[in-house]
């Protein structure tokens, strides 16, 4: 399998050239480097896919045989050894890897294609291509590395594109700020990733994984404080990079970037990447049922806080960023029950309709001098008619209309395992169903909002083929996405989870309950759908909302989850403003002061000293003749 | 040949040695304090003969060849550079040869 080095080697190879040379490139020669390079890596890993199920995977899949757990091996060479440390450049495909490695090279490649339209003109075209196929490849050793090490260089490697697209068009101090707040934030995570594989380190003394895996349940006790302190640290790190409760304040700000970027890092891939490192780390997970636990209640927490301020944001893009840190927290739910596989199944579906959403966003924001502002958009439905069908085939997917949509699927196996799996329970439950309520009521508010009602804007242009295509394909996962995997009552097909099985574990569950939950889940989807109808298009001329805002108690609560819950404010009072105090105090660099005096006192010596070098040959003589009288004097 | 007092001898050196000092510390001319560098290498010279002659032993009138050599040379050297200083500044007083001081 040596062309599985080929897949992330080729967006490097696009990287270099275009960081290298891209300023004295055209503009075409450019799109047809950035995209190729993305689009070849996904056709290489569609082949992949192709001998990864050739090879048995599907004879498991049909439940056959016990699978011995099929993966692709690739040593690239040593990268640095240190003591009993030896760390190699070691590529390993399984399932898992397999299944992110299709989402970032597919949807990368559609949304290198869009971008090739969308960023016309820009004159930074080439950098911004360089930044996308560096993030695909850092992403890409993300996933398919077979040691901790460099899992967290690829891990650093999205960070720092995400910083560079943050900041894209870095005129604005704003973007430049969003771009320091998002780096600084995910930081906090990777350094308690960092301490993680140091204490890993410690007690297993490697950083293979498979190794990891191997060993890790034979040599920790189940729910002892080290490996429950190791998973939290790992968990925090995946806080960090997926915008979870408490380090969730930056994805919002991250939407300064260009809408691709958005699609691409903070919504299909990199924000998923903590998803991708619980569950392959998931043997670690399983061994500490405190961090399960504080797993699923962060994603329930932060499903529900995120579900909120996504209801009232009046950017188009902010919505669908609270949304994003919503779905994502229905990941982390998933994997605090056990249900790896859920979880997994609800990133792929994700990914698709939330990259769609953002690219649809982008295309009306371009279509409309730039306006973000939905109140000021409507009645695009006639308009732009390819965007509205495709955004409306996502919008259900977000909502997870029954049936008809992918991510019904997805976050009903969540919500089914929230409540059913050993470790999930009511409470956790109910979280998810509310959240399933709030996010059909904001899906259906932005949809109908943007592009139903009175035009308020005139549309400027409207987008090419090379958008619409995309957007088309997308659109279609997003609704037949989900028919690999069907809940258990309905049909027999589990496409997915037999798919993962080899490497995630099927949770534990307690059986009972699936149509009514199911028939609970869908009537919840309904209802929010109802409500947003009902508020958003049938009466707005009742004006319920208008009345709602003049009564100070719900205005207060509408700013109050505008404003992301307070998390800006209190982190602001909590750590920035005591920081800058402390550093208005040190103003005049009271550590330095040693070091003055140093000077200071070289300064007085050398002063006195000079002043006896006054050319005067007589000084001079008495000198020696005191120092000789000194010397004479000591001897006697 | 009469023995002398070392003492004594010690006595004139160190008389001799002082008026050299005193006249390296208080004459302005150049010229003079040469020469009472030279009246104080004469005194230490004395001093190296009177210690031979004291201990019976051939190092100190060495000694004093050294130093005869050592004051010629230090003459010659001494000598032209003095005449260079009167080429070039016009003085023999070190009080205005001062222009190697610190700034």
């Amino acid at each position: 399998m040596n062309e599985l080095a080929y897949i992330p080697a080729l967006p490097l190879l696009g990287f270099l050239v275009l960081a290298l040379g891209g300023r004295r490139m055209s503009q075409k020669a450019v799109a047809i480097t950035g995209a190729g390079s993305v689009c070849a890596a996904a056709l290489l890993t569609m082949v992949l896919c192709g001998q990864f199920f050739g090879s048995g995977a599907v004879g498991a899949a049909a439940g056959h045989a016990s699978p011995a757990s099929v993966h692709y091996d690739l040593q690239l060479g040593q990268w640095f050894h240190a003591g009993a440390l030896s760390i190699s450049f070691g590529l390993r495909v399984d399932s898992l890897s397999l299944v992110f490695m299709f989402i970032i090279t597919f949807v990368g490649a559609l949304i290198h294609l869009y971008s090739t339209a969308f960023m016309r003109g820009d004159r930074d075209y080439a950098r911004f291509f360089a930044c996308m196929n560096l993030f695909v490849c850092a992403m890409l050793i993300l996933v398919m590395a077979d040691n901790l090490v460099l899992l967290y260089l690829g891990w650093e490697g999205v960070g720092l594109c995400s910083y560079l697209l943050i900041g894209f068009w870095y005129d604005s101090p704003a973007n430049c700020l969003a771009a320091n707040k998002a780096f600084i934030i995910t930081r906090i995570g990777d350094t308690a990733l960092l301490i993680g594989l140091f204490l890993l380190f410690k007690e297993l003394a490697t950083l293979d994984i498979a190794a990891i895996l191997r060993q890790s349940p034979g040599h920790f006790r189940l729910g002892s404080p080290v490996i429950t302190l190791i998973a939290l640290l790992f968990l925090a790190g995946g806080m960090g990079k997926s915008a979870q409760l408490p380090l969730q304040t930056w994805l919002p700000d991250a939407m300064a970037g260009p809408s691709p970027v958005s699609a691409l890092i903070h919504a299909a891939t990199m924000v998923t990447a903590g998803v991708y490192l619980i569950a392959r780390m998931h043997v670690l997970f399983q061994l500490s049922p405190l961090a399960m636990t504080v797993t699923a209640i962060t994603g329930a927490l932060t499903l529900l806080v995120a579900a909120c301020s996504a209801m009232v944001q009046t950017d188009i893009k902010r919505i669908l960023a609270y949304s994003t840190i919503s779905q994502i927290g229905y990941m982390f739910l998933a994997l605090g029950v056990g249900a790896y596989g859920a979880a997994i199944f609800h990133f792929f579906t994700h990914a698709f309709f939330k990259a769609l959403l953002f690219l649809a966003a982008g295309a009306v924001i371009e279509s409309l001098h730039h306006e973000h502002n939905i109140f000021r958009m409507g009645g695009l439905k006639d308009k732009l008619p390819v965007v509205y069908w495709t955004f409306l085939a996502g919008a259900a997917s977000l909502a997870a209309l029954p049936l008809v949509s992918a991510g019904f699927y997805s976050k009903e196996q969540i919500l089914w395992y929230a409540w059913r799996a050993a470790n999930g329970g009511t409470a956790l439950w109910l979280a998810a169903l509310a959240g399933a309520v709030i996010t059909a009521f904001y899906s259906t508010r932005l949809l109908l909002v943007v592009f139903w009602g009175e035009a308020k804007t005139s549309v400027s242009s409207r987008p090419g083929r090379l958008i619409t295509i995309p957007l088309i394909i997308l659109a279609f996962l997003s609704l037949t996405a989900g028919f690999v995997e069907w809940p258990h009552n309905l049909l027999p097909v589990h496409l997915f989870s037999g798919f993962l099985q080899s490497v995630l574990p099927a949770p534990a569950t307690r059986s009972g309950g699936e149509t009514i939950g199911q028939l609970l889940a869908v009537m919840a989807t309904l209802a929010g759908i109802g409500v947003g109808y009902q508020l958003y298009h049938r009466q707005p001329e009742i004006g319920i909302i208008t009345r709602w805002q003049q009564r100070p108690l719900a205005a207060a609560i509408r700013n109050f989850l505008f404003g992301g819950w307070g998390f800006d404010r209190l982190y602001d009072t909590l750590f920035v403003r005591p920081l800058v105090s402390i550093t208005r105090l040190n103003r005049a660099d009271i550590f330095d002061q040693l070091y003055v005096a140093v000077v200071r006192a070289a300064r007085t010596g050398h002063r006195l000293l000079s002043a006896s070098q006054n050319g005067s040959l007589r000084w001079y003589a008495v000198g020696v003749l005191m120092g000789i009288l000194f010397i004479l004097t000591l001897l006697l | 040949m009469a023995v002398v007092n070392i003492d004594r001898v010690l006595f004139v050196a160190a008389v001799l040695f002082l008026l050299g000092l005193t006249g390296v510390l208080t004459r302005k001319n150049i010229l003079f304090m040469l020469i009472s560098i030279e009246i104080m290498l004469n005194a230490a010279g004395l001093a190296f003969v009177a210690a031979g002659s004291k201990w019976h032993q051939p190092d100190g009138q060495a000694m004093f060849l050294f130093i005869l050599a050592m004051a010629a040379a230090e003459v010659s050297v001494g000598l032209a550079l003095v005449m260079q200083i009167w080429h070039q500044h016009k003085t023999m007083d070190v009080e205005d040869l001062n222009k190697l001081k610190d700034e």
